[in-house]
């Protein structure tokens, strides 16, 4: 990869695995249930995240990757260990964390005088049903208004085991954050002080974010003609 | 306005029961108790506040819950406030929120990717520009395409958005100063936000919900005599913000409502994610504008608003000085503004065809369709796809933050690679910043609490999504 950091889709280099595959898509046009009246039916796609970069990372990334590294060795944590994978995509700075070591990651952010990551900017749930094993995603984004940067951690948990750990004693503000995510896709944040729902009412079943809930809605009748649901309608993803 | 009130439970509640049976048959048109498992629950509307104190008085302690909200004037749209006092300090104070919420990003995920600035413009409704704005750079940042935007069309988004933040702040004097008792601010500032709305209603045809900034850059051009008419508008508004000075910044009766009210200092804006004037109202000048600049900020001429007193006095100090240098910004826009085109030159994203109301007040432009239909078969197509289906967006996420009026506005916006968002989520500023209601509050008077949450400057419609 060359030292620029990536700014388009054009100038990303194809990478080779470990790749992050969280769906598959078929055919020639994204449509489903219409029959195969192209013959192109068979073909079969896979969906694949932007996959981990190599250094350097171009930029302030280098820097930054390695302040971490040395503050994750400084604490007794194997950065190798804690940082999963780094991603670099699109001019962003994307770090993968292995959840049991979120909470020490993040503090290790916030205070480290090098890093001083003293704004979260929230957590941003994301279901990915294809993403096997891992198919939560919480995507905290962190500011540092004394070093003017802008980083992302992403942390993911199984559907099975649906716990991350709650940075909420760290960052006072994801609280409503955490409850919100809790609240929409089910993730459990341990730890949180009050891990309630906070949009939806408290008796609600299910959670509704989740790809595996339905949108509901009803048809719209007009003039005679029916328009199916806007969920019912055909999807060309 | 129906208010409830929860006395704390007490031993001596079953006693008190029959002392008051008789003397509440007779109030029972007005105020109305029950015994729950809490306590006592008092019902009151209107004006009856008098019964309620005095049988309020006659318990153990003076400690009750009062439920503020959801449906109050005074709270800012469908917030609830939940406040346990003690005479007339407020011990504990939470918020309760989503009586506005509607999922709008679960509606997104199954609607293209155009038609996602349609719902966002509806979220926070009071600064619809800022949320289409982020949510294209979002996409065009995914897209790849952020530097192929037309200047033109960068120019009138941040027109458009200064324009906004003006409204929104006016916005915030009507409501707060209501709140307060000035109705003379609240018609004050709903007059002139008017002019703006005005404005708006000429370029993009509504005067909310507008859908005028697309991923790629803006619905359409300018109409002609927008410039002539946003000019007017901002010197009559220029010539008007004197009035905000003399009538509210150093009225002694305002100032004794707002200083010192509402206290949040510097560690606590960062912990509690508090950004905006409440962040610049300790002396920070952090803005997006100057620190991450997006759509061409770095070449405006204008000052970051701070003051010292992290008070609700000072937020609307900083809200007063920023909507003159929103005007400073405007005007060099207007100077600015260059003929051009507003929308990308890639045709697998800009829709071909510029909309023109025809003469049954619908319709697309006539020439358009008229080249497509008699004369290109492959035209037709394109545009029946790009219109149907939508465009495909590569697959990975991105993250985009503007300054609105209420603090950094940020969205998330991932894609699998399909004609649809995969998922959107709006990190919105007013959802965040009324998480420090409670630390403004507690401690302080109930007449204070409303001053700190108009000084928060919450849209239920952000909070709730």
């Amino acid at each position: 990869m060359n030292e620029q950091v990536p700014e388009t889709r054009r100038e990303r280099p194809v990478r080779e695995i470990p790749v992050e595959v969280v769906g598959r898509r078929q055919g020639m046009f994204g449509t489903t249930g219409s029959g195969d009246t192209s013959g192109f039916g068979g073909l079969a796609a896979p969906i694949v995240l932007p996959g981990p970069s190599e250094r350097p990372y171009g930029g302030w990334f280098d820097e930054l990757a390695d302040e971490l590294e040395g503050a994750l060795e400084e604490q007794g944590l194997d950065p190798a260990e804690v940082i999963e994978r780094t991603v670099v995509d699109r001019g962003e700075l994307t770090f993968h964390i292995d959840r049991a070591h979120l909470l020490r990651t993040v503090r290790i952010l916030r205070d480290d005088p090098a890093l001083r990551f003293e704004l979260c900017l929230g957590v941003s749930g994301v279901h990915y049903p294809g993403d096997r094993g891992r198919e939560l995603h919480a995507v905290y984004h962190l500011r540092s208004i004394t070093h003017g940067r802008l980083i992302r951690l992403e942390v993911t948990a199984p559907d099975a085991d649906p716990h991350v750990p709650s940075v909420v004693s760290v960052y006072p503000t994801n609280d409503w954050h955490e409850r919100e995510v809790y609240d929409f896709f089910g993730l459990v944040f341990d730890g949180h002080p009050a891990l309630t729902r906070i949009m939806m009412p408290d008796d609600w079943l299910g959670h509704p974010q989740r790809k595996d809930y339905p949108l509901g809605g009803i048809p719209v009748e007009y003039k005679g003609a029916r328009i199916p649901a806007p969920d019912q309608r055909r999807s060309y993803s | 306005m129906s208010t409830q009130h929860h006395e704390k439970a007490g031993a001596g509640a079953g006693d008190r029961a029959d002392d008051l049976a008789g003397e509440e048959a007779r109030e029972a048109h007005r105020a109305q108790s029950r015994e729950t498992t809490e306590g006592r629950v008092f019902t009151v509307t209107g004006g009856d506040w008098g019964e309620v104190v005095e049988a309020v008085g006659r318990a153990d302690d003076e400690r009750i819950v009062v439920n503020m909200g959801p449906q109050h004037p005074s709270t800012h749209g469908v917030l609830r406030l939940i406040l346990e006092i003690d005479g007339e300090t407020v011990k504990e104070a939470r918020c309760g929120i989503g009586y506005l919420h509607t999922g709008i990003e679960k509606s997104m995920e199954f609607r293209n990717w155009v038609q996602g600035t349609t719902f966002v413009t509806r979220m926070d409704y009071v600064i619809p520009m800022f949320n289409e704005t982020a949510y294209c750079l979002a996409v065009e940042k995914l897209l790849g395409i952020t530097d192929d935007v037309p200047e033109r069309a960068s120019v009138i988004r941040v027109m458009m958005m200064e324009l906004n933040r003006i409204t929104s702040h006016l916005v915030f004097l009507a409501t707060g100063g209501m709140e307060i008792g000035s109705t003379t601010l609240a018609i004050f500032g709903f007059r002139d936000r008017e002019l703006i709305l005005d404005v708006f209603e000429l370029i993009t045809g509504l005067r909310m919900n507008h859908a005028y900034i697309r991923p790629g850059g803006l619905a359409q051009d300018l109409p002609p005599g927008a410039v002539d008419q946003v000019r007017e508008a901002v010197n009559l508004l220029r010539s008007r913000l004197h009035e905000y000075d003399k009538l509210a910044a150093g009225n002694p009766v305002f100032k004794a409502r707002l200083c010192d009210v509402g206290h949040l200092d510097l560690a606590g804006c960062l912990a509690l994610g508090a950004t905006g004037p409440i962040l610049r109202a300790t002396g920070l000048p952090h803005d997006l504008r100057k620190t991450d600049p997006y759509c061409g900020y770095e070449d405006y001429d204008f000052e970051v608003m701070t003051t010292d007193t992290a008070d609700s006095y000072g937020r609307f100090l900083i809200r007063l000085k920023e909507m003159r240098e929103s005007l400073r910004i405007v005007e060099q826009c207007l100077d600015r503004l260059r003929p051009g085109p507003v929308m990308v030159a890639d045709k697998k994203i800009a829709w071909p065809a510029q909309l023109a109301v025809g003469p049954d007040g619908m319709g697309n432009s006539l020439d358009h369709i008229r080249t497509i239909m008699g004369t290109s078969m492959e035209a037709l197509i394109h545009h029946f796809k790009l219109v149907t289906e939508g465009f495909r967006v590569p697959v990975g996420q991105a993250y985009a933050a503007v300054e609105s009026p209420k603090g950094e506005l940020g969205v998330h916006v991932v894609s699998d690679g399909g004609t649809r968002p995969y998922r959107v989520h709006f990190r919105d500023p007013s959802f965040t910043n009324l998480q420090s209601m409670a630390a403004m509050c507690e401690g302080g008077q109930v007449a204070d609490v409303i001053v700190a949450v108009a000084g928060i400057d919450p849209v239920m419609g952000g909070v709730d999504r």
